[in-house]
């Protein structure tokens, strides 16, 4: 018996992309492309033609995402059904959000946004309690409280986009455009890249380090709400409304959202590498493992961020008459810029690896946090967007 | 290598400098700040314009040049191993190899190598086949090479985008005012009056400068910040505005604002009209128009003059724009007005609204200063319309002595038609002495005993002085004339308590005086609603002391000119950067998601079977490599073992 060059190639081939997908993947992409159609029509004489672009982009790009990391279908058709429940509840009428039981306690996007901290906050204790205990079950509790909170923080975001147009037509903006907004949109985008890698890796034991970093977040978002009153949806001054807002915001925060993980990874390297026999060492994955999420992280914030460094410059060139300006928002993203540029050097063409890297991921969390805290916090600047 | 680490992070902390430091501010703000000695060290050392500094341009300077030789040295290397497969490999350094596998196995070599190709090939390889003079035979396979194009277009995207920038900045123009060919103007002048050594000609370059253009105005010029002054860019094309426009949201915010710009070419006689707003500049043949900013281009007011400072109730009608400098002569000595700022709107939070949401417009108001000899100012806002405070209308007024100072506001009551007449002819009475003695001695005769005409005389003198001390200085200046007098708190306290029942007594008197001209009948009765107004018109007068101003200013009408703050560029780098930027964003891209993969896979004849090496290295991604390579190995075991007996066709 002979074997053809055929058969071989039969018994290797591996089906293409396309044909692996399955019904629900392509439900996914019709549903996509409707709800860009539906926006699209719906919504003609508030968009330009950018803004249509960007609709159909986003719709299009989300397509392969969602082929390529199932569980993403599943939040999109969750996030879809309950922010279009929740704006038909409110109908016309803002003040629906008072009165309507389930706005008022779930869908509102103040409940919505409270509901997402909340469910952070527990599933960072699912994650540590499961670290402890090592527990399977109380892990995939942890994963399951995490993307639920991402579903409540992306319903509150929509729910707010609409809820801006309720206010006033002309006040009307997506909610990317204040430090209070990109907080919430920081905390749902470390979520999600932490559940990526957890998938990916398959390995729950790092959830607790990055759910810690989130929580930290919501900690400063609930002060900021409860203290300063920053949820209030307050217009937009002439220079941010722009379709630039819609790619240059969500294009930075993927890569603080990274270069977060990033660090918390780094801290449980740090933590496991000082004592390799210790409790939380042998809980952990390999050092080896962790220093490659911790290099991918980098990688894919530091991506993005180059392009978010480009996209503000060309907004800039737009608003301020010059791309760049050495405003302290713009150099800041230089600072961070060019320190993850130094760490990739060092461990791509040093061959560092490990601790010194670890620690420098740790402290760049620190330069990422005063570029987009910070910088709002203490320095004047053309960024109008949120001074403390 | 090292070197292009250190420049990474030493320009990162250099770049620190400039956020932390607010950069090119007027000097005098450093002075103010630093003191005399550390404003030289700093200066010195360019900390207020870091990212234009010698020292700062050489950092990027080295970055260039570094970024620019790594390319060189490293390009020629990384095309060749984008092209080249390394058929060269010696099997010692295969056998070397972190990733190997090796196996014998009865299938003949021929065939071996055919299927070994075939998997490579279906996983995304290319393959190249070598004859080893051994009779061995060596597959390399490779994929991504793609990954060296992106350090190659990443980097050389550093150059260029730095290459642009330089263009772009305004290093020349440095250079020239070092060498003194330019005068940098740190004066201020009109624009008319700026020498030719300050003016650059229309045909420079690249610039980015600014001008504030007033309705109906035009200009074929803008202004050039450098270092602490400025420099005249003439322009080819004279720019004219016809109409700025400004909506505000309920809140009061500015929620947009534009230009009509009328743009005509200087020698080609070309015209553009284009509205511009934020975010929608205006580009004509490489310059672009941006809105940047407004404020008042000179807006006409229509002023009414009330004397403070004398027994007149007439106001005096005045005229100007804001701009404008008037020189005033008053008892007191020469006063200039400075006609500063007006606004339209004035929208604020209401105060009795505890959520801050309901927002009420209070009209038009206008910013004028009061500057005397001495060149000290007091800043006066004041607005057109009355304006509530707890339920009551009042024409407002604030005082402060420096922009830093919060305003004190004087609160004028509002009279039966809503007017001002009514408290200027009280006030004009209260500096009228022969009605204040009257008022004085109508007061006396209400007193049980009778004094001598000469005691009598003394009271009343004295009363006036009170009177006129009060209204002409103000409250502060009888309290301190008690505070003089008496020490004991006891009799402090009965003295002021008696002096402001005489004041009362005294004013009461003449504003009851003031409603019989007004055609009342006071005896009949004073009103809830005017006695309210005698309480509100004593406070008023209390305060005049400290206002300061020989007059009350009211806004009787305007007309609104509104200037338009453009910044116009000419960028001729731009392009060069975007070009750069996406080099390096498609360079980013593939350096970190296209992987540069190498596989050998080599076959050498075995007792009648064969002897097969796999190696592999992927350098940058060891740990999905070995993956990659592992399920490689294992497919590859599979095809050579499955079928020790098969033979191909
Ligand atoms: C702002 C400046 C720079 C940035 C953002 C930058 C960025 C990067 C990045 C992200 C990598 C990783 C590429 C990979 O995956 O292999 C890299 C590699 C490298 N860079 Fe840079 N770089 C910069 C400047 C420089 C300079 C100035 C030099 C040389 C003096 C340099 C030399 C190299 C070399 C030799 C590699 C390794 C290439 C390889 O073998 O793959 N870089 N650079």
């Amino acid at each position: 018996m002979s074997v053809t060059h055929e058969y071989l190639e039969q018994r290797l081939e591996r089906p293409s992309l396309v044909a692996r997908l399955g019904v629900g993947d392509w439900l996914w992409a019709m549903a996509l492309i409707a709800g860009a159609l539906f926006a699209h029509r719906r919504y003609a004489e508030l968009m330009d033609i950018y803004e249509i672009g960007i609709l159909y982009g986003t719709a299009i790009a989300f397509i392969p995402l969602g082929w390529a990391w199932k569980p993403l279908r599943g939040l999109g058709v969750v996030v879809a059904a309950l922010s279009i429940g929740s704006v038909s509840l409110y109908g016309s009428e803002l003040a629906a959000g008072e009165s309507r039981f389930f706005l008022k306690y779930l869908l509102s996007s103040q409940s919505a946004i409270m509901w997402m901290s909340a469910l952070f906050v527990m599933a960072t204790v699912a994650y540590w309690f499961g670290f402890a205990t090592r527990s399977e079950f109380t892990y995939k509790v942890g994963s399951a409280l995490t993307w639920s909170a991402a579903a409540m923080g992306l319903v509150g975001l929509m729910v707010r986009w609409r809820e801006s147009y309720l206010i006033s037509p002309d006040v009307g903006h997506i909610p990317v455009s204040n430090l209070y907004e990109v907080f919430i949109l920081f905390a749902i985008i470390t979520g999600l890249l932490y559940l990526y890698y957890e998938k990916r890796y398959a390995t729950r034991a790092m959830g607790a380090f990055a759910l810690t970093v989130i929580s930290g977040a919501v900690a400063f978002l609930l002060w900021y709400q409860f203290e300063r009153g920053a949820h209030e949806i307050q217009p937009l001054v002439p220079a941010l409304q722009s379709y630039w807002m819609k790619i240059h915001v969500p294009a930075n925060f993927v890569g603080y959202g990274a270069f977060a993980l990033a660090a918390m990874v780094g801290v449980a390297y740090l933590i496991a590498d000082s004592r390799p026999a210790g409790f939380i060492a042998k809980r952990l994955p390999s050092l080896t493992q962790m220093d490659d999420v911790m290099y991918k992280a980098i990688a894919l914030g530091f991506a993005f961020f180059t392009v978010a460094t480009v996209l503000g410059a060309m907004w800039a060139a737009e608003a301020w008459g010059g791309y760049w300006s050495w405003d302290p928002k713009e150099t800041w993203a230089l600072i961070v810029w060019l320190n993850y540029a130094a760490w990739l050097h060092l461990r791509l063409t040093k061959g560092w690896r490990g601790r010194p890297l670890a620690w420098w991921a740790v402290v760049g969390l620190f330069v990422t946090l005063f570029a987009f805290l910070g910088v709002n916090m203490f320095l004047s600047g053309l960024h109008s967007y949120g001074s403390l | 290598m090292n070197l292009a680490i250190t420049l990474l992070v030493v320009i990162a902390i250099a770049s620190v400098i400039g956020t932390v430091l607010q950069q090119n501010q007027p000097f005098n703000d450093y002075i103010s700040k630093f003191g005399p000695f550390w404003f030289e060290v700093f200066k010195a050392l360019s900390l207020y314009d870091v990212y234009g500094s010698a020292w700062f341009l050489v950092l990027l300077g080295f970055l260039l040049i570094s970024t620019s030789v790594c390319v060189w040295r490293n390009a020629p290397r990384m095309v060749r191993d984008m092209r080249h497969y390394r058929l060269d490999v010696q099997l010692r350094s295969l056998r070397a190899f972190h990733l190997k596998r090796e196996w014998e196995r009865p299938l003949l070599p021929a065939e071996a190598v055919k299927r070994a190709a075939l998997l490579l090939k279906l996983r995304g390889y290319g393959v190249r086949q070598k004859q080893e003079a051994a009779g061995a035979v060596l597959l390399a396979g490779m994929k991504g090479g793609a990954n060296r194009l992106g350090y190659i277009l990443s980097h050389s995207a550093i150059v260029v985008i730095c290459i642009g920038g330089l263009l772009d900045g305004n290093l020349p123009l440095k250079l020239r005012a070092l060498s003194g060919e330019l005068v940098v103007e740190k004066r201020d002048l009109p624009a008319s009056q700026v020498p030719p050594e300050s003016t650059l000609p229309a045909d420079a370059s690249s610039f980015r400068g600014s001008v504030s253009l007033p309705e109906g105005a035009k200009a074929d010029f803008i202004f050039l910040n450098v270092g602490d002054g400025y420099l005249k860019q003439m322009l080819p094309f004279t720019v004219a505005l016809e109409d700025f426009r400004i909506e505000h949201y309920a809140t009061g915010q500015p929620k947009s604002f534009e230009s009509d710009l009328v743009l005509v070419d200087n020698t080609t006689g070309e015209t553009v009209k284009k509205t511009i707003a934020v975010n929608h500049p205006l580009v004509y043949k490489g310059y672009s128009i941006y809105q940047a900013s407004f404020s008042d281009g000179g807006s006409k007011l229509q002023l009414r003059a009330w004397s403070l400072d004398g027994p007149s109730s007439e106001a005096v009608p005045m005229e100007g724009a804001v701009g404008d400098e008037l020189r005033l002569t008053t008892p007191t000595g020469p006063l200039t007005l400075e006609l500063v700022n007006f606004k339209k709107f004035n929208i604020f939070p209401v105060e009795d609204d505890p959520t801050g949401k309901t927002h009420r417009n209070f009209g038009p108001s206008f910013v004028f200063k009061l500057r005397d000899q001495t060149g000290a100012a007091l800043e006066y806002v004041n607005y057109q319309y009355p304006v509530p405070v707890k339920d009551r209308l009042y024409y407002l007024s604030g005082v402060r002595g420096s922009p830093a100072e919060e305003y004190h506001y004087l609160h004028i009551p509002l009279d039966e038609r809503g007017g001002l007449d009514r408290f200027m002819a009280l006030h004009a009475s209260a500096l009228d002495s022969e009605r204040v003695r009257a008022a004085v001695r109508s007061q006396l005769e209400g007193v049980q005993e009778k004094p001598s005409e000469q005691v009598r005389n003394e009271v009343v003198d004295s009363i006036a002085a009170l009177v006129q001390m009060f209204v002409v200085q103000g409250i502060d200046a009888v309290l301190a004339r008690v505070d003089g007098s008496v020490t004991d708190p006891a009799k402090r306290n009965s003295m002021i308590d008696s002096y402001i029942k005489v004041l009362q007594g005294v004013l009461g008197e003449l504003y009851i005086q003031v409603l019989r001209d007004e055609g009342l009948t006071p005896e009949a009765g004073v009103s809830e609603k005017d006695s309210v107004f005698f309480d509100d018109a004593l406070t008023a007068l209390s305060m005049l002391g400290p206002y300061g101003s020989p007059f009350y200013l009211q806004l009787a009408s305007f007309e609104q000119r509104d200037a338009s703050g453009l910044q116009i560029t000419r960028a001729p780098g731009k392009d060069i950067v975007y070009l750069g930027c996406v080099m390096l964003m498609v360079g980013v891209f593939l350096m970190f998601y296209v992987h540069h993969r190498r596989i050998w896979v080599r076959v050498a004849a075995l007792n009648g079977g064969s002897e097969v090496l796999f190696a592999g290295s992927g350098n940058r991604d060891r740990v999905d490599f070995e993956q990659e390579f592992t399920t490689l190995a294992e497919e590859l075991d599979g095809l050579l073992q499955g079928h020790t007996s098969d033979k191909a066709e």
